[in-house]
């Protein structure tokens, strides 16, 4: 359990598989800057693997300021324990006020763990965080520049926002697609700092054994357009109608919970809480009614347009536009629309 | 070589399904009336755990930590094949977040003792954290594997995992004791056995003994009370009925690592999701509609 430390960093922890940094690290960069500078203090990453160091560059034109490398043969792979006694050591030593961490697989395995250890807060999951003072109405106390830990609980039911008074650092895992991932300035300037940490054999209990990666053949989080069928499609064949306004649209093909149970498309494409977060320019939802679960993943969105027979759908109050319509007549009049416009851009 | 398993398992609000009924009318989820179930993921660890007692032989104890009413899930365990019932209960460990629970928990499982395996669902639906396994592994100072999607082997106290990482998998391998969290793609849990519904029917906690004793005897003295839940408790224990009840006490907690006092995180403010139906622009299912729509989101450069 560490004292608040005012004067303490805001860190993330800089995911890497294979030499190449996780997506949501450098979204969780930008994010980190705007804290820090709202604190008045500076950024660090923290970056433990083999061969890594070339990595650096990259987090300081994201917004780090200082980049702690930790180079270790024995941490090329991810484990929990020697991953965990890293983050540990470099807590015990730096006191960060803050640590954020990309609520990956990975992360949710590594962040909890740590938490566990310094005996500090934890929350998983977070959608939002922001800077404020916090009154305790307990012991009318006022605590100044707390992070607030903003996250949908209860099946997406509510919003919740924790905070941590006094048992620091103030950690979180954040969902990877909801911060804005900011174009990087390869003129920034900052340090990188090379730490050793000693890696005791015990923390070596878990073996890898074999590994075997899939390729990630949807990219919905990198889409400009995302074009979603929902249950309201009715058929795997009526699919082919989402398929033919994305290709029209120049878009990626996303899906609800009740088209990949149905069978209309694989999962790799669900969007929502179980599935991916996304936030492109344009969400178009077709018979989607737009349970809480999917709205988690997609409000974010900067434009949604809304497709659905029925008038009370959910989908509808997150909507910008809204079609109370039959997507299989409407779906085919956006692409008309859409081809149309092609043809008079041209003359 | 037969291997002991401990669960932990969780009653949380059907979260995943809410309903016309459990809608306030201002548009949010009245949480007191969604029905209390079984987490789901909590049901495959369980699983994993029947199926290592099956094929190597030894024992499952399944715990849980809540109100009395959450006894419904050990007595679900039962049916299913469990072997021992544990329910942590105990007004001091109230409002305990990730941190406190993941410590309840561990003190629960030095006192129950020898144990092999640690199976816990992946996260609850209720709060989704996916924290309490990897915490309660820390605090029993053993490895933790999350997200198994398959037991791929078991030897003299070494298993290999098959465990999901996203965007593939990979099998590790560890010795035993290992905490391990569970997947709903790790199996398909078997339902509760008829005859062990028969069975358990009966099996009760203290806690529940003690209310069916207010309603039994509403006039007799605290003390009658007293003798006849001690005397219903004994009767069930003879006949392997009794749920065991633990309170802080009994697992020897420090109260300071319990409840609020022992949980860093503090819920600032809750916000119900509320649907409205407002601010939006309605688009006429026409092909002039459509193309003006069209036309906008062009002119906005959200297009092109």
């Amino acid at each position: 359990m560490i004292e608040p430390n005012r004067q303490g960093e805001v860190w993330v922890f800089a995911e890497q598989e294979d030499g190449s940094l996780h997506d949501v690290v450098l979204e969780l960069c930008g994010k980190a800057r705007e804290l820090a500078d709202r604190l008045g203090v500076a950024v660090g990453a923290v970056l433990p693997g083999a061969n890594v160091a070339g990595l650096a560059e990259r987090l300081i034109a994201q917004g780090a300021d200082r980049v702690y490398v930790v180079e270790d043969p024995r941490l090329a792979h991810y484990q929990t324990l020697p991953y965990a006694h890293v983050l540990c050591t470099l807590i015990d030593e730096h006191r960060p006020q803050i640590v954020i961490y990309g609520a990956t697989p990975l992360g949710r395995d590594l962040a909890p763990r740590v938490a566990s250890t310094v005996r500090a807060g934890m929350t998983a999951d977070c959608t939002d965080l922001e800077i404020s003072d916090v009154a305790d109405s307990r012991t009318k106390t006022l605590h100044e520049k707390l992070l607030l830990q903003i996250r949908p609980a209860f099946g997406g039911n509510i919003i919740a926002t924790i905070v941590n008074y006094d048992q620091w650092p103030q950690m979180a895992t954040v969902r990877e697609g909801v911060m804005p991932l900011l174009p990087p300035d390869p003129g920034r300037k900052g340090h990188v700092i090379r730490q050793h940490v000693e890696i005791d054999d015990a923390l070596l209990a878990v073996k890898l054994i074999e590994r075997h990666l899939e390729p990630r053949k949807v990219n919905l989080k990198g889409a400009r357009v995302i074009v979603a069928g929902g249950g309201g499609v009715g058929s795997k064949e009526n699919f082919r109608l989402i398929h033919e306004l994305a290709a029209a649209i120049g878009g990626a093909v996303g899906a609800s919970r009740a088209a990949v149970d149905g069978g209309y498309i694989g999962k790799e494409h669900q969007v929502g809480q179980t599935g991916t977060t996304v936030r492109p320019a344009l969400y178009i939802a077709a018979g989607i009614s737009g349970a809480v679960q999917h709205r988690a993943g997609m409000e974010e969105s900067a434009k949604i347009i809304a497709i659905n027979k029925d008038r009370d759908a959910p989908i509808f109050s997150v909507a910008h536009y809204g079609i109370v319509g039959d997507l299989s007549k409407v779906i085919p009049m956006m692409i008309r629309a859409l081809k149309q416009r092609a043809v008079s851009s041209r003359q | 070589m037969p291997y002991d398993s401990i669960v932990c398992v969780k009653q949380v609000p059907d979260t995943a399904n809410v309903t016309i009924d459990t809608m306030k009318d201002d548009g949010t989820v009245n949480r007191a009336a969604l029905p209390a179930i079984f987490n789901p993921e909590d049901l495959y660890a369980l699983e994993v755990a029947l199926e290592v007692k099956d094929t190597y032989g030894g024992t499952v104890t399944a715990i849980t930590m809540g109100p009395p009413k959450a006894a419904d899930v050990l007595r679900d365990c039962l049916h299913r094949g469990a072997d021992r019932t544990i329910l942590i209960t105990d007004r001091r460990a109230a409002a305990s977040d990730t941190l406190a629970t993941g410590y309840i928990l561990s003190q629960a499982i030095r006192t129950i003792g020898r144990y092999d395996f640690v199976f816990c669902g992946r996260q609850a639906i209720d709060g989704d954290t996916a924290q309490v396994g990897p915490q309660c592994a820390e605090k029993l100072g053993i490895g933790q594997v999350t997200y198994l999607e398959r037991l791929v082997g078991l030897s003299d106290r070494t298993v290999r995992i098959r465990r999901n990482i996203g965007h593939g998998w990979e099998v590790v391998e560890t010795r035993l004791p290992a905490l391990v969290t569970v997947l709903q793609t790790a199996n398909q849990p078997r339902p509760p056995a008829a005859k062990r519904v028969i069975r358990f029917k009966r099996a009760r906690v203290e806690a529940e003994l003690a209310a069916e004793v207010r309603r039994d005897m509403p006039d007799a003295a605290e003390e009658s009370r007293q003798a006849e839940v001690r005397r219903r408790s004994e009767a069930l224990k003879q006949a392997g009925l009794l749920i065991e009840q633990w309170d802080l006490d009994r697992i020897g907690a420090d109260l300071s690592r319990c409840g609020v006092a022992g949980s860093p995180t503090k819920v600032f403010r809750v916000q119900a999701i509320v649907l409205t139906k407002e601010g939006y622009t309605e688009i006429p299912p026409t092909e002039e509609g459509v193309g003006r729509m069209i036309h906008e989101l062009v002119v906005d450069r959200t297009l092109g």
